[in-house]
């Protein structure tokens, strides 16, 4: 299980990266942390001649909070997504859902940029950038440009982004009220059975905004529109998330593999929808 | 000269011998990082060697290209079946008497199978090599189902010996059939079972899963050819074995092989066999005239190496109304892949499953096995326990529980009323087994105690009651498992493999100034041999365990052993090296007396010296004697202190325990939380405490893995879908339980220590205990017989099975 | 392709390797440079085996090119002792039996430092949940924990002592 052979660049700015990824074309790919990348070249399973490492581009790292807004670079770690306080205060479920994800060493290398660009499913990132209404923000040969992060994944490993762009950034508001990130699977380092990301804001018993999405219940991450719809002006009580929750796995769409067939999934999606919501419910 | 000699208990302390919890003196160097396994041999000019493995189940091999591979930088050689034909190495014989291709023969019979290999500067330039070779398949029908194996239209697996009605066990009777194999008395069971007031009758799967230990196989072979000597440094649980086997199959003389046993980083069983790998680079390395080193990788070894269990195992059981066990008939299909390489004794194709009547006193059984070929690796070993000791203990520990179930009974009290009890031992078994000493009830009510096993019950009851009620999502289930083992294997009278009887041996030099070297037969891949054999020996002949060395693993050195699996290194290796002791000591006596001026008998033993009876300041410490040994002219007697014993049990050894888990069951997710595992043991005598703790420790996790969700799964077409870490279940610190030991002590009669072997005990009762808890959470809603693994999935369909979802 | 170098301080030594661009960190340290206390156990990040420390963070380095590592400073077990000066870790796992085939334990030993660099004061869960990254198949964990507890009340100690 050894990779390929590959040349190897790291570039200082976002610039030559894009000039290094026009000038290769599809032999050339960018590495962040590398843990979904490197076993798949150990498996051979796509020719990569010429790779880049974003570790050299420092303009690719750091947390700014500015005003209500966040911005989180590509190249943020995990471990730096959970150790920073006020990263903490500004969106609280980053570091909750960021504790679930794979374990301590890949955590310390696994980046957001490269969690959320590469279009893996399974991935928990995603989702949460679903729930947070994220902005991603590219940078290619014509300049930046942002996409929705809802509208950003089109299916499985296919994403808005373009092959002469990278992911720069990602960029939200910063989040008030309760929030949760509640994931199922088999054990430490194993992705989602299923799991889901709500954000709720209660006003006077209503609740005036809500956020609820899905990762590794569909080929893409999934927003719940109508489920949102349900929560929003509801007492958010039991009848309004029985039907929040329906509507949720109404729209989940897994596939079955070793972690299960299909009914369990979406069984197991409602169980995990509804203890993020009333979790959710319990913080607002 | 008295008043100096320390008491007895300080001299007896300062041995660090028997019972004692001596730290590892394997430590020092593995926690330094300075452990020497095979991946971290580096020889000059060693090349590294990879395969081509098929991406099929079953397809025919038309062609392979070997050029492109050839033309890359540093790849020096691709074998293929054609190269190794006239070696007349394609093939090789299986521990269980069939064959198996070393790389394909015109054909693959399961995925990841072999098919050629690279031999290159190193491992990227073998892999790309690998990837290089163009191999055309043909895909032919797969069979996975075991079942359907013998149906029409089954595809013929093995062409080779399709026309063969006879295999190594007797009669086959379709091409995919291997074997039959029965034990007991099959129309008396028959009988009783027609006659008996209860029947209770559930199919039992044992999935099949793998031993996984943390470092893969591998080997580096390096043929002399100035001298005409090889040697082997591999993953070898059975060093000597392997020396012969490969003397016999590549036609080198014994005694021009070395087989090395370096550091080991886990067996589990996985490391008995014979692989192609090995067969490989010992070709290799003849071709190129350098070392030649393969080391597999974690999915080669999931998928090609080595699957453990996957039985079948249909029972009945019958009992009086009052629950008295009459009789007991099984039935076996057992999946054993495309050859048959099942590590199993010669006379037992089955191992000994016919161990199946567990510590339960019933008077008539019968068991058959039917050994059936399919699309999936070879293999068939014991993992962490004897020959399917396993299969057996998790069978009647089933089989129990739904008798139980059948009755109306609680399932404590149906072990207890059927326990063979204490002065029944020795005890012969309906199916054939003398088992040597066993005290179960004592050791079971002491488990039943300990978990507060009525209150817990009462807990349980109440639990059922709220949950009724919607009250709570989560069950409460008690796992209770009794196990008899029977490891030590094994008597040569009926125990071989390949003809080599299963003694073992030790040999012991001591130095003059009374330290000492012993060598064994056997191969520590983790329990520890260096630290425990020495507490045996300093035991024996009085001095301290840090002045005894320990080596094992090397042919050149080491005396002919059996090597280390089935929990055979204490109960046959342990026994040779007491035996081995006693030769010293025996020999000492006679010095002693030399020295003492008195007769043999005058003499008697006291810890580390004799002394003169009656008269306590006139002795000879061992040390003493040691140097006596090298310095003194003692007529008819010959200078120097050693001995070497081949030890043959007279019996196998039959440790025992009681297992108890408390598991709390999510009936929505599938997902299941361990509050508690107690577990009993008794191993006979104790040798190191904390070592024996740590055992326990160590099998209860690979038994929680095993029943939770380690599997090797396949899909229609015969695919591995759990080839890597991430889906084949290896639990991490943060699921697994702590865990509460406890022990009895029954020693066994037959052995010169007492001592019955431990390592494979919590394997083997521990997936009972486990899967009973998990099904006894549902007995209440009529849950009888569910399959493992007991992974969220399969839980939550027997909860919705059982219409627990609404 | 070609060969680059890279330069690592490893185990406080400066080395300038000459290896090609896919070079895995773990075979840099293992084959080129000797340093075979971590192992390789499944090559895919699940199990941990290859754990060393670069810059301050516990890394597998089976998921890393040693040319990600230029410029790091790396420790791996052979860095944490000496024969005459074991680590209290080194020292906690033997007096606990934290190991049985030993396989895991470099690894183990070099994550466990690095949680209680961050963490001098772990509760038995954190300490679980800081190892979870590394996998061992003889001891069941229990001893591993406790030899890490253990190391850290002592490390404390002496922390206080100083």
């Amino acid at each position: 299980m050894v990779p390929g052979a590959f040349n190897y660049y790291r570039p200082d700015t976002v610039d030559d990266v894009i000039g290094l990824l026009g000038e290769w074309g599809d032999d050339a790919r960018v590495i962040a942390g590398g843990h979904s990348l490197i076993p798949v070249m150990k498996q051979r399973l796509s020719d990569i001649s010429h790779l880049i490492d974003l570790g050299g581009v420092e303009a690719l790292k750091g947390i700014i909070i500015d005003g209500g807004t966040v911005t989180i670079g590509a190249m943020t770690t995990q471990h730096e997504l959970i150790t920073n306080d006020a990263l903490a205060s500004a969106a609280p479920i980053i570091r909750e859902a960021s504790l679930q994800i794979a374990d301590p060493q890949v955590r310390y290398l696994g980046t957001i940029g490269g969690n959320v660009a590469n279009g893996d499913p399974a991935n928990d990132m995603p989702g949460l950038m679903q729930t947070l209404g994220a902005t991603y923000h590219l940078a290619g040969p014509n300049g930046g440009r942002t996409v929705a992060a809802r509208d950003f994944y089109e299916a499985a490993y296919f994403t808005a982004r373009e092959d002469d762009e990278i992911l720069t950034a990602v960029s939200f508001a910063a989040t008030s009220g309760g929030y949760a990130y509640e994931k199922q699977k088999r054990k430490i380092g194993d992705y989602a059975t299923a799991a889901a990301g709500v954000l709720l804001t209660m006003h006077g018993g209503s609740c005036s905004a809500a956020s609820v999405a899905l990762t590794n219940l569909s080929d893409t991450p999934v927003y719940c529109t109508d489920a949102v719809d349900i929560l929003v002006g509801s007492s958010v009580d039991d009848e309004a998330v029985a039907a929040a929750v329906k509507a949720a796995v109404d729209v989940s769409d897994p596939v079955a593999d070793t972690r299960g067939p299909v009914d369990f999934k979406k069984y197991v999606a409602g169980v995990i929808v509804k203890k993020a919501i009333e979790s959710a419910r319990s913080r607002a | 000269m008295n008043e100096a000699t320390p008491p007895k208990e300080e001299r007896t302390a300062a041995l660090s011998g028997l019972g004692t919890s001596r730290k590892r003196v394997e430590d020092a160097r593995f926690t330094q990082g300075k452990g020497n396994y095979v991946d971290d041999l580096k020889m000059p000019g060693m090349l590294f060697g990879d395969f081509v493995r098929s991406p099929y189940a079953h397809a025919r091999v038309k062609s392979i290209d070997t050029e492109k591979a050839m033309a890359l930088p540093g790849v020096h050689a691709v074998l293929t079946a054609a190269d190794l034909e006239p070696l007349g190495l394609h093939w090789m014989p299986t521990l269980a008497g069939d064959k198996q291709m070393v790389l394909a023969d015109g054909k693959v019979l399961f995925q990841a199978q072999e098919v050629a290999f690279v031999v290159a500067d190193d491992r990227y330039a073998a892999a790309d090599g690998v990837a290089a070779v163009k191999v055309e398949y043909e895909e032919l029908p797969v069979l996975v189902d075991p079942f359907k194996a013998e149906s029409d239209g089954a595809p013929v697996l093995r062409e080779d010996i399709a026309d063969q009605t006879e295999g190594a066990h007797g009669p086959r009777r379709h091409p995919n059939h291997i074997f039959t194999w029965e034990s007991g008395d099959r129309e008396a069971t028959e009988a009783v079972l027609a006659e008996a007031d209860v029947v209770a009758e559930e199919m039992i799967y044992y999935h099949r899963t793998h031993p996984c230990p943390l470092e893969p196989c591998g080997c580096v072979a390096s043929m002399d050819k100035v001298n005409g000597k090889l040697t082997v440094w591999g993953t070898f649980q059975a060093p000597h074995a392997v020396r012969t086997v490969a003397s016999l199959i590549s036609g080198i003389a014994e005694h021009n092989i070395r087989i090395i046993s370096p550091d080991i980083g886990g067996g589990f069983g996985n490391k008995v066999g014979v692989y192609p790998g090995y067969v490989c680079s010992i070709v290799a390395s003849i071709v190129t005239g350098v070392p030649v080193k393969w080391i597999e990788d974690r999915s080669d070894n999931l998928m090609a190496t080595a699957f453990a269990r996957d039985y079948w195992m249909k029972g009945r059981i019958s009992a009086t109304k009052d629950g008295k066990i009459t009789g007991l008939h099984c039935h076996t299909t057992a999946d054993h892949g495309a050859f048959d390489a099942c590590a199993d004794p010669t006379k037992f194709p089955a191992g000994f499953m016919n161990i199946c009547t567990g510590s339960y006193d019933i008077p008539t059984a019968y068991l058959a096995v039917d050994g059936i070929y399919t699309n999936k690796a070879p293999g068939g070993v014991a993992y962490r326990c004897s020959f399917r000791v396993t299969e057996a203990a998790y069978f009647i520990e089933r089989m129990i529980e739904i008798l139980a179930i059948k009755l109306g009974m609680d399932a404590a009290e149906l072990r207890v009323k059927n326990f063979i009890k204490k002065d029944q031992f020795p005890y012969q078994s309906a199916l054939g087994w003398e088992y040597d000493s066993g005290d179960y009830h004592t050791g079971w009510d002491k488990a039943l105690k300990a978990v507060g096993y009525e209150d817990l019950r009462k807990e349980q009851a109440a639990r059922v009651e709220a949950f009724k009620r919607g009250e709570t999502r989560m069950l409460l289930g008690i796992g209770l498992s009794h196990f008899t083992e029977i490891v030590g294997a094994g008597p040569v009278k009926n125990c071989d493999i390949l003809g080599l009887g299963m003694f073992d041996s030790c040999e012991i030099r001591i130095h003059p100034t009374g330290s000492a070297i012993a060598r064994l037969g056997t191969i520590s891949q983790g329990q520890g041999h260096a630290t425990t054999f020495a507490q045996i020996l300093a035991s024996e002949i009085g001095l301290p365990a840090e002045d005894i060395t320990l080596e094992e693993g090397d042919t050149d050195t080491a005396p002919y052993g059996l090597g280390t699996y089935g929990s055979r290194s204490t109960p046959v290796a342990g026994a040779a090296t007491a035996m081995a002791g006693r030769k010293i000591r025996a020999k000492a006596q006679m010095i002693a007396a030399y020295l003492l001026e008195v007769h043999d008998n005058d003499l008697e033993w006291d810890v580390d010296r004799f002394v003169v009876k009656g008269s306590p300041e006139r002795f000879k410490t061992m040390k003493e004697i040691a140097f006596a040994s090298y310095n003194q002219a003692i007529p008819g007697v010959e200078p120097g202190l050693e001995a070497v014993s081949y030890y043959d049990p007279p019996n196998m050894t039959y440790p025992f325990g009681s297992y108890i888990c408390v598991m709390e069951i999510n009936v929505d997710t599938g997902t299941t939380e361990i509050r508690q595992v107690y577990a009993l043991d008794d191993c006979g005598t104790r040798i190191n405490p904390m070592i024996i703790e740590g055992q326990v420790h160590g099998g209860l996790t690979e038994a929680l893995a095993i029943a939770m969700g380690q599997e090797i799964a396949y899909d229609e077409q015969g695919n591995v879908t759990t080839g890597t870490l991430m889906d084949f279940f290896v639990p991490t610190a943060v699921e697994t339980p702590n865990y509460q030991t406890d022990y009895t002590v029954t020693p066994s009669p037959h052995h010169p220590i007492g001592a019955k072997g431990v390592g494979e005990s919590p394997n083997v009762g521990g997936v009972p205990a486990f899967s009973n808890a998990v099904h006894d959470a549902f007995r209440a809603f009529g849950l009888t017989q569910s399959n493992m693994p007991h992974d969220h999935w399969r839980i939550w369909k027997t909860a919705q099975s059982l219409g627990l979802h609404d | 392709m070609e060969k680059m170098h890279v330069k690592m301080n490893v185990n406080g030594k400066e080395v300038d390797l000459l290896t090609e661009p896919r070079t895995l960190l773990i075979h840099a340290l293992r084959e080129e440079l000797g340093i075979t206390g971590p192992h390789v156990g499944c090559s895919s990040s699940h199990c941990g085996a290859c754990t060393v420390d670069m810059n301050g963070m516990s890394v597998k380095s089976c998921t890393v090119f040693a040319a990600q590592a230029n410029g790091a400073e790396i420790t791996t077990i052979e860095g944490l002792g000496s024969p005459d000066a074991l680590h209290v870790l080194q020292e906690m796992f033997k007096e606990h039996h934290g190991l049985q085939c030993g396989y895991c334990t470099p690894g183990m030993i070099t994550r466990a430092y690095r949680l209680l660099q961050e963490n001098p004061n772990p509760t038995e869960e954190e300490v679980r949940f800081g190892i979870a990254g590394n996998l061992c198949r003889c001891t069941g964990y229990q001893n591993i924990v406790k030899a890490i507890l253990e190391a850290a009340a002592k490390m404390n100690e002496i922390k206080e002592s100083a």
